[in-house]
């Protein structure tokens, strides 16, 4: 079993950080270049911690996949950046945020962790503003906010509907910097396919140059993965096609446990799946349920009518009738069940029914258009090109979609994982957002963790570590690590199978999204789990990779992260299936609430809201790696424990 | 509806590289371009062809991946968007389409239609940002920034790094990338105590880079995803322009010593 020890510091909430600062043990100037830190990954997360690092002092490797660090997801990200500045004067604070958050998470994060999140929010907009991050500007040249779901105040920062590009370049500049200083050694396309443990420690990763196919060993004195989520498990969602869970996965099979697999954001505002042949599904930010209204049509012989075809007595704003005090503002996880239960009401709109309407037109009849097309120009004219249709004349048609995983390795309040030396940074870990992400959370923590906490925390683990005594990359675990992968190309490239990878990644993510997607059930799930072991063995004996070892390959590289894929799904059914209550995005059908319920009745939930059960689902799932695929993975608990908040029944009404 | 394809195939750097043609299977005109080729990949692998390597990520003409000269345009037929927001309703049913790789001497090919731009990491990494240590920023509200300037530099910001602006370019200038970005920073208050080295180096690696010499011809701005400006270009020309006239920040503070 593994020990999952939280490491929170002791003290009051509000004074934890400040106090663990100060107690973390530090590293001398003169030694800090004696530490080699490999970064993996160079979204928002990595990147800034890649700079932050190296300015520090520290030797830093930086690996990405991509032909530059400037690919990362991040950069789709379109909202903005939450931060208790508090520069509206509507009743922000950094108490607030940490509530909003901790609440909008379900009751389901660490406390410690987001009001360390809260603190820091408002050093993350100063450091973006003096790298130079075009953010949107009041006339007087002040910043500019906006409102976002689950939020009764403005805390958003944004760059047009660009936030994740301009922080990730702001990032990335950080980055070229200390690369340009030489701080930092930058290697692209380079995949991370093995995390090498020494004596117990995470001490070097295994890499495959993805231009000539060269693996190589790389030694450090500790290993940061800022690797990003894993929501392409589904196949179709709104991540990027590259975006995979390879490096996580291959830590987790060294030890590392994986937290809360099961959490994953289905987005409420995408546009809606048109045929089998898509690859991938498009967000419309969020930002948009500022001005845009939801609806349905009232009777479902109307789905068929064009929506300005419908009265306005004939139409369901049900976000606004179900939750009147946050309405279109809804979080995520109540938006997207909403749309779910009126299109399985029959009421959906569309060719397939899978459908709502995001409605502009109260919008434009009360600014104009022209301020609709200052604020959301560019999401307006994304929608066009992909439907052909223009949302100035005719609503939106929106449908929830994979965005965001909440779950990732388990990290203790230092960032590192349970596999001492091995640091895990943004989407990649589970911490802050609990079971269900706000929006213009994930920059933030993603910048949190980068530029401020782990910079912060590193020192505490690398002053246990001998200044320039890393095992070198002809030990016994580098070799054991490098052949590792060596078998697994030999093995996927010698297969003589008659099915493509991306086959395979099409019936996971069909499967996925049946048995552990919006609504999950114990059977469904069970069922899953047999299915995707199924599809386990049937890929091992029939997945057919051409191309060689030694070129650029894309078959290989998807082959082995599809492998990856298959085996975390059934993961994340085993989790979902243990997890017997509903929570934020997790929602078994088998809890909610229903009318006889005094919530209920109390008018505080509406029947069908997710129901928790904190007497015995209060505390994180560390799932551990049992030593192989087949075998049932080993459950670790580190209980949640709440000092500063209740945990109360969720309200939005 | 179906298309036919002429794509370039090259197995790597230093093999030659020759057109392939290929038909592709029943196709529905809402897939996007991208969508299309990985179909018609699926056929290939299927009938035990190395699938055609192309460069993509985001898919939503965010991340600068995605390239590929479509019918001789970079990026394909319309303006302001990328290959991976080029959609089949663009093309007609029985259309011949050519699918070529971006060329440049900095862009070396990987293989197929896939280059390597590291080049363009390189320019920035000279002096591609404000120096800035972090924990070192003062409030953000400390300094202002007139809207025009931000909206101004944000119009230049949004450059993806694609590289279109070279593949279009009969030169291959990098002038257009090099402009936004010089542009973004230079606009910015924040941006100002590094303006002018920050433009000089940045050239002077661009030219070290293999990139060619920018007559004006105006074809980078037709074919930008994000339609960015000539008016960088000039920008750029006149921060040059003075940087020159400035000289060596460092000769300078050493010729006054003593
Ligand atoms: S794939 Fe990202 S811009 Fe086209």
């Amino acid at each position: 079993m593994a020990t999952l020890n939280s490491n929170i510091p002791s003290g009051p909430l509000d004074q934890k950080w400040e106090h663990h600062k100060f107690s973390t043990k530090l590293i001398n100037p003169a030694n800090k270049r004696k530490y080699k830190i490999i970064v993996v990954g160079a979204g928002l997360a990595g990147a800034s911690a890649s700079a932050t690092l190296a300015e520090l002092g520290y030797e830093v490797h930086n690996f990405v996949f991509h032909d530059s660090p400037r690919r990362a997801h991040s950069v789709a990200a379109q909202g903005g950046i939450n931060a208790a500045k508090n520069y509206q004067n509507d009743g922000d604070s950094v108490h607030r945020l940490f509530y909003d958050t901790i609440k909008g998470g379900d009751f389901r994060a660490r406390e410690a962790n987001v009001h360390r999140l809260a603190e820091v929010s408002v050093n993350i907009i100063d450091q973006c503003a003096a790298q130079g991050v075009p953010f949107a500007r009041e006339y007087g040249g002040l910043l500019d906010n906006r409102s976002f779901g689950g939020a009764q105040v403005s805390r958003t920062f944004y760059a047009r509907g660009q936030t994740g590009q301009q922080l990730l370049l702001g990032a990335y500049s950080a980055l070229n910097k200390m690369i340009g200083a030489g701080g930092v050694k930058s290697y692209t396309h380079s995949e991370m396919l093995d995390l090498v443990v020494v004596d117990g420690h995470a001490k070097g990763i295994i890499v495959r140059n993805l231009q000539t196919g060269e693996i190589t060993r790389h030694n450090g004195d500790a290993v940061v993965l800022a690797t990003g989520g894993y929501g392409n498990v589904y196949n179709l969602s709104t991540y990027a096609r590259g975006a995979n869970v390879t490096a996580s996965w291959r830590a987790y099979k060294r030890g590392a446990c994986f937290g809360n697999p099961c959490y994953t954001q289905i987005h409420p505002t995408c546009i809606p799946v048109s045929g089998d042949y898509q690859s991938k599904l498009t967000l419309m930010s969020e930002s948009l349920r500022n001005d845009g209204r939801v609806w349905v049509p009232k009777r479902k012989e109307d789905c068929g009518k064009k929506p300005a075809d419908i009265a306005e007595g004939d139409r369901d704003y049900y976000l606004e009738r179900m939750y009147s005090a946050f309405g279109n503002l809804a979080p995520r996880d109540i938006a997207s069940r909403a749309a779910k239960t009126v299109c399985d009401e029959g009421r959906g709109i569309g060719e397939t029914g899978l459908g709502v309407y995001l409605d502009f037109s109260a919008a434009i009849a009360r600014l104009g258009e022209d301020k609709v097309r200052e604020r959301y120009g560019n999401l307006f004219s994304m929608y066009h090109e992909i439907t052909n249709e223009s949302a100035y004349q005719t609503p939106m048609r929106i449908y929830p979609a994979v965005h965001y995983t909440m779950g990732g390795l388990w990290v203790d309040y230092n960032l590192m994982s349970n596999v001492p030396g091995l640091f895990v940074l943004g989407e990649a870990n589970f911490s802050d957002h609990g079971a269900n992400r706000l929006g213009a959370s994930a920059l933030m923590q993603g910048l949190s963790d980068g530029y401020f906490v782990l910079p912060a925390t590193i020192s505490g683990y690398l002053a246990t570590q001998n200044p320039g005594k890393r095992p070198a990359t002809d030990n016994g675990s580098f070799k054991q690590a490098e052949e590792n992968v060596q078998t697994l190309t030999k093995r996927m490239l010698g297969n003589k199978g008659k099915r493509t990878p991306d086959s395979f990644h099409k019936e996971l993510g069909k499967l996925m999204w049946e048995y552990c997607g919006m609504a999950r059930n114990q059977a469904g799930l069970e069922k899953g789990i047999k299915a995707i072991g199924a599809l386990r063995e049937e890929y091992w004996k029939n997945v057919s990779v051409l191309g060689e070892a030694t070129d650029w390959n894309q078959s290989l590289e998807r082959a082995d992260r599809i492998g990856d894929f298959i085996e975390l799904g059934e993961l994340m059914c085993r989790d979902a299936l243990m997890r017997e209550e509903s929570c934020g995005g997790h929602f078994r059908e088998e809890y909610q609430y229903t009318p006889d319920d005094p919530e209920t009745k109390q008018g505080l939930v509406n029947p069908g809201d997710v129901k928790r059960r904190d007497d015995q689902f209060a505390y994180v799932a560390g799932w551990e790696y049992a030593g192989a695929a087949d075998k049932a993975p080993i459950l670790n608990k580190e209980p949640l424990v709440y000092e500063e908040v209740k945990m109360s029944t969720r309200s939005y009404k | 509806m179906k298309v036919f394809l002429k794509v370039w195939r090259q197995k790597n750097r230093n093999t030659p590289g020759t057109f392939k043609t290929y038909t592709s299977p029943e196709l529905n005109e809402n897939m996007s371009f991208l969508e299309m080729l990985d179909v018609v990949n699926e056929d290939l692998a299927n009938n035990g062809e190395e699938p055609i390597a192309f460069d993509h990520d985001c898919r939503e003409g965010i991340c600068g991946t995605c390239s590929l000269v479509i019918d001789g345009k970079p990026h394909g037929p319309h303006r302001g968007v990328a290959t991976c927001q080029t959609y089949m309703r663009s093309f007609k049913n029985g259309d011949e389409i050519v699918v070529e790789p971006f060329r440049a001497k900095a862009f070396p090919l990987i293989k197929d239609l896939v280059c390597d731009r590291k080049s363009f990491d390189r320019i920035q990494q000279v002096g591609g940002f404000i120096t800035v240590r972090t924990g070192a920023a003062p409030d953000a509200n400390s300094i202002p920034v007139p809207k025009e300037n931000a909206d101004l530099a944000m119009d230049a910001a949004q450059c993806i790094g694609c590289g279109a602006c070279v593949a279009a370019c009969k030169n291959a200038s990098a002038m257009l990338f090099v402009a936004a970005k010089v542009s973004h920073l230079g606009l910015m208050p924040q941006g100002q105590p590094e303006r002018y080295k920050r433009v000089k180096a940045m050239v002077t690696q661009m030219d070290e880079e293999g990139f060619g010499a920018c007559t004006v011809t105006g074809s980078c701005e037709a074919v930008c995803p994000k339609e960015i400006s000539l008016d960088f270009i000039a920008r750029m020309n006149r921060d040059y322009a003075v940087a020159l006239l400035k000289g060596d920040a460092k000769a300078a503070t050493s010729g006054g010593a003593g």
